[in-house]
């Protein structure tokens, strides 16, 4: 095992992946001659080139484009968005080109892409720098949706979205980038679709994914304190989803808490709170309850933001109510 | 270089763009006698533009259009019959029944559709010439555009890639001047779409679209540069319309006269008076030419609508790659 920061793992899935497949190449803003906006491209223009490493203009629509009719044509593109703030711009080319290209075709056409980069609230960026995409990208058939919180993972997963024939839409971080965790000597793949048990647990279900997997993780171990044992299921990969992971553990504790840094309305937990409720009705001693953003657009002001963000308390609080011990 | 069409070159695209007034016409009759919905867009009055540039390719080039692409499909090679069974929903569709009008598609002949949303081919066509690059093949990628795409900012931003990155883009802005109901000169600052070539220093030209001798002697050396240089090109070809934008499309905001302007200047009326003169072919001849194009688009029609729907269990298919 060797320990690696999560933007490591992440260079060295691409650096392998483009190692054995001479059709993948990787394009995106910074990502060349400056090393990446986030060093995860660190070292990939001196080994691989400038034909396969390559700086963009800052076109998000133009360059998810290209990467999706490239991908049409036989190559296999990762298109890395600086966040995916500025990754709405290519919007159109995700939800109508590359979510929709085999299905209009009549099965015709893959679109094996990629498109990566850190999504979600960082630190005091402000409303337009702190946005969410995965209630509105998980919402798109035709999208695989992938989002992760150790570099473990990171790095299995990111292999297998380059690996796979469809377009993969990967949720990083920038506040993971510097996080360290332990990553195994050589190959390995974690397959799309399957959650991961964080933490194991009697008590009350966890569901989480991505960042505030940690503050999620954070808050079972204060509620162990308070004599309820939780169960963290990261779900890693949004569509497809693992449902059974889910309600495998829902059957054990009886109560679920969804934990997401989403707004409220219209979310990936409100769709997993509608499986749950369906599939495990007779299961559970307590209505699902939800963790979410407030429904406000993130401020700037540290404070204020702090406020309408998921916090451990608020997880905390939640799991409480859930158990009935508030 | 100059190109100089033969006469029997010039009797073989007649004969396409006879094909292709013939197999609209049908079209329309079909939508209006509710064989099926849907939107749809033809292509009467603009046949020299596909044909006097398609007729240049090869079948490893690709083809890219927008939501008026049914005639530049079958001239990149799909069979009309597939091209009709996609229009009435069929299974036999060249997309299964699944992309309609606006969705025509072809792998085998790289044709990559057929896109509903205004402009955003370009980028996809520059993602096509990429690969032809990255893979050092000499081909092309044809990316049709609208006059009023021209005012996408997907089209700016695929233009800036293509010409930054040198990537072998043929442009080609399909100037019927109407963006809808509107104008292109009520929303457009530059007096000839092919100027905005000059923001990308990209070779760009203008040619007269009502002739299909004129679109193929214009084109010829441009494509045979492109496969040279790999770099992109703008060409803007004007010609008009006959009908409305889409099969609703009344076209009430422009006048008879100026479609009687156009119509003298007929692609078809054109090609066979220089057919004509040249005493190569007579009156009859062309008479039995328009008798068998119209078998066989009957014969086409007759095809996709003798064919079956397409399952139900299709619905739920090709989502993705399994």
């Amino acid at each position: 095992m060797a320990l690696l920061t999560m933007r490591e793992a992440l260079g060295e899935a691409m650096a392998e992946e483009m190692r054995r497949d001479s059709s993948i190449f990787l394009m995106g803003e910074e990502v060349a001659e400056y090393d990446g906006a986030y060093k995860v491209s660190k070292g990939l223009l001196k080994e691989f080139g400038s034909s396969r490493v390559i700086d963009s203009p800052i076109s998000e629509g133009g360059f998810a484009g290209l990467g999706i009719g490239a991908a049409m044509t036989g190559l296999r593109p990762i298109i890395e968005m600086m966040t995916w703030n500025f990754g709405i711009q290519a919007f159109d080319q995700i939800i109508n080109n590359a979510a929709k290209m085999r299905y209009m075709s009549g099965g015709q056409f893959k679109v094996p892409i990629v498109f990566r980069g850190p999504n979600g609230a960082a630190h005091m960026l402000a409303a337009q720098h702190s946005q969410n995409v995965d209630p509105l990208l998980a919402n798109i058939p035709g999208l695989k949706v992938v989002s992760v919180s150790t570099p473990y993972d990171a790095k299995g997963l990111l292999k297998s979205s380059i690996r796979d024939d469809n377009p993969v839409i990967f949720l990083e971080s920038e506040m993971l980038y510097a996080l360290k965790g332990e990553v195994p000597e050589g190959e390995y793949l974690i397959p799309l679709g399957e959650a991961d048990k964080k933490k194991e647990g009697q008590d009350v279900t966890l569901v989480t994914w991505g960042k505030i997997t940690h503050k999620a993780l954070q808050a079972a171990d204060e509620c162990e304190k308070l004599g309820i044992s939780v169960e963290v299921i990261d779900l890693r990969t949004l569509r497809p989803l693992d449902e059974e992971a889910i309600f495998r553990s829902v059957r054990k504790t009886n109560r679920c808490v969804v934990v997401e840094e989403n707004w409220p309305f219209a979310s990936v937990g409100t769709h997993i709170a509608d499986r749950v409720q369906r599939e495990c009705f007779d299961d559970l001693d307590a209505p699902v309850i939800r963790v979410s953003q407030e429904d406000v657009p993130v401020p700037y002001a540290e404070n204020l933001e702090e406020e309408v963000l998921p916090s451990v308390e608020k997880i905390v609080r939640a799991i409480q109510t859930v158990s009935y011990r508030i | 270089m100059s190109v100089k069409i033969s006469e029997e070159k010039l009797f073989s695209f007649y004969e396409e763009m006879l094909f292709y007034r013939r197999f609209e016409e049908r079209v329309l009759r079909a939508y209006t006698q509710r064989m099926f919905a849907g939107f749809c867009h033809v292509h009467i009055g603009q046949e020299a533009v596909c044909v006097g540039i398609q007729g240049l390719l090869e079948a490893h080039d690709y083809v890219l259009s927008g939501y008026r692409s049914h005639t530049q499909a079958i001239a990149k090679g799909l069979s009309a019959a597939s091209v009709f069974g996609e229009l009435l929903g069929k299974a036999t569709g060249c997309s299964k029944g699944k992309g309609g009008s606006m969705h025509m598609f072809s792998e085998e002949h790289r044709f990559l559709g057929g896109n509903g949303i205004v402009g955003a081919q370009a980028p996809l066509a520059v993602g096509a010439a990429f690969s032809l690059k990255y893979k050092k093949q000499k081909n092309i990628s044809v990316c049709y555009l609208g006059d009023a795409a021209m005012n996408q900012g997907a089209v700016f931003e695929a233009m800036n890639m293509a010409a930054v990155w040198c990537l072998p883009v043929l442009f080609v802005i399909e100037n019927n001047q109407y963006g809808m109901g509107t104008h292109i000169k009520r929303v457009t600052s530059v007096d000839s779409l092919a100027k905005r070539a000059l923001a990308f220093d990209m070779e760009h030209s203008s040619v007269d679209g009502m002739s299909v001798v004129s679109v193929y002697e214009h084109c010829a050396p441009i494509v045979e540069k492109m496969k040279k240089t790999g770099a992109p090109y703008l060409l803007e070809v004007n010609t008009y319309r006959y009908k409305g934008h889409s099969v609703s499309d009344p076209g009430l905001y422009r006048s008879k006269e100026e479609l009687e302007s156009y119509q003298a200047r007929d692609p078809l009326i054109q090609a066979e008076t220089i057919l004509l003169q040249s005493k190569k072919f007579t009156k009859n001849q062309l008479e039995e030419l328009n008798q068998k194009v119209k078998e066989k688009v009957k014969k086409a029609e007759e095809e996709a609508l003798s064919a079956p729907f397409p399952e139900k269990e299709e619905a739920f298919k090709d989502v993705f790659v399994s």
